[in-house]
């Protein structure tokens, strides 16, 4: 009951957070308020006695944070005002009503809260150990019951990355061919 | 002149005492993966951190002549390798692809749980090589962003 009482604390925290987030116009507040959902997400996952899900999120948070600060603390971070169309709101509102009503639908074939039906869950628990040889079972999961997943997160990884030196190289390049301009020029 | 890269003295000495005790906590996360919580993924970002620190305190010169952008990204390239290949021997060894073919142990030893040790390594290599790369791609970027602005002012 306690552990209820907590997360919907944390909840209501992230929820603040979240508007903020949106509604503010300076940039790099809007970065550390984005800042503070993760680490009450991290929470929230370590109330829920989940720690390895917890540390994860720690610490790509930390890291998530270091680069948007870098991105945005030299950049013009005022956010430009725009006049929206009357349109947008109605539209907006019936897509919010629509999910709404769906998830009215999918949620009432859900479990109820802290009581999950254990049918793979339960077949981990009890042959987890014998099979694998693993303690801890989420490793276990992610690396041997589903290692195609990972496999496919380490493939999109090495996509990521080669985007990342695509880009670079190309900015490198214009780079050179502004510093020749400048040294022609003078 | 090379003085004055990078951040203030006190961050320096800060990031000279906390990158060790970073890296080795990041190798105990890995290697005590399938015992504790933890495993390859986070493992990973604590050690592309560590290497973050010390672009952010000493400029992306000093943490270049270290590991280079190129140099990262081969390691990256072998972690993704190794996970492959166990994959593929299992494939060979038992039918299956990523079959866990080495000797279980015994529970709460190190050496126990198979593959599950070579793919958490891998995964770190992985991971921390490719976010390490990446942020020094966006540090390139950003230099981009703040120079051209000058030259306007020229």
């Amino acid at each position: 009951m306690e552990t209820i009482i907590i997360l919907h604390i944390i909840l209501v925290f992230m929820i603040i957070g979240s508007i903020i987030t949106v509604e503010i116009k300076n940039m790099l507040s809007a970065v550390i308020s984005v800042g503070a959902v993760g680490f009450a997400l991290s929470l929230a996952f370590l109330f829920l006695e989940a720690p390895d899900i917890a540390i994860t999120q720690v610490i790509v948070e930390v890291l998530a944070l270091v680069i948007l600060i870098r991105a945005t603390i030299n950049v013009d971070n005022v956010a430009i005002e725009k006049r929206e169309h009357i349109l947008s709101d109605r539209t907006a509102l019936i897509f919010v009503g629509m999910i709404l009503v769906f998830a009215w639908f999918a949620f009432r074939s859900l479990p109820p809260f802290g009581e999950p039906s254990m049918r793979v869950s339960q077949y981990y628990l009890t042959h987890g150990l014998r099979e694998v040889g693993a303690t801890n079972f989420v490793t276990s999961v992610i690396l041997d019951y589903r290692g195609y997943d990972t496999l496919g997160e380490a493939i999109v990884l090495f996509t990521s990355i080669s985007g990342s030196f695509a880009i670079l190289r190309r900015l490198k390049k214009e780079q050179h061919k502004d510093f020749l301009r400048i040294d022609r020029e003078h | 002149m090379e003085k004055h890269i990078g951040m203030t003295p006190i961050v320096k000495m800060i990031t000279r005492i906390i990158c060790g005790p970073m890296l080795v906590f990041g190798a105990y996360i890995v290697l005590y993966g399938h015992i504790t919580p933890g495993g390859g993924f986070p493992g990973g970002v604590m050690v592309a951190l560590a290497y973050i620190l010390i672009t952010l305190a000493y400029g992306r010169v000093v943490v270049e002549s270290k590991v280079s952008g190129i140099a990262a990204s081969v390691v990256d390239d072998i972690g993704a390798l190794i996970f492959w290949s166990v994959g593929m021997i299992g494939l060979f060894i038992g039918g299956n692809f990523l079959l866990n073919f080495l000797e279980k142990g015994e529970p709460f030893h190190l050496l126990s749980a198979g593959t599950l040790i070579i793919n958490n390594i891998a995964i770190t290599l992985k991971v921390g090589m490719c976010l390490y790369a990446i942020f020094l791609a966006l540090a390139i970027l950003q230099r981009v962003v703040i120079e051209k602005p000058k030259e306007e002012e020229e």
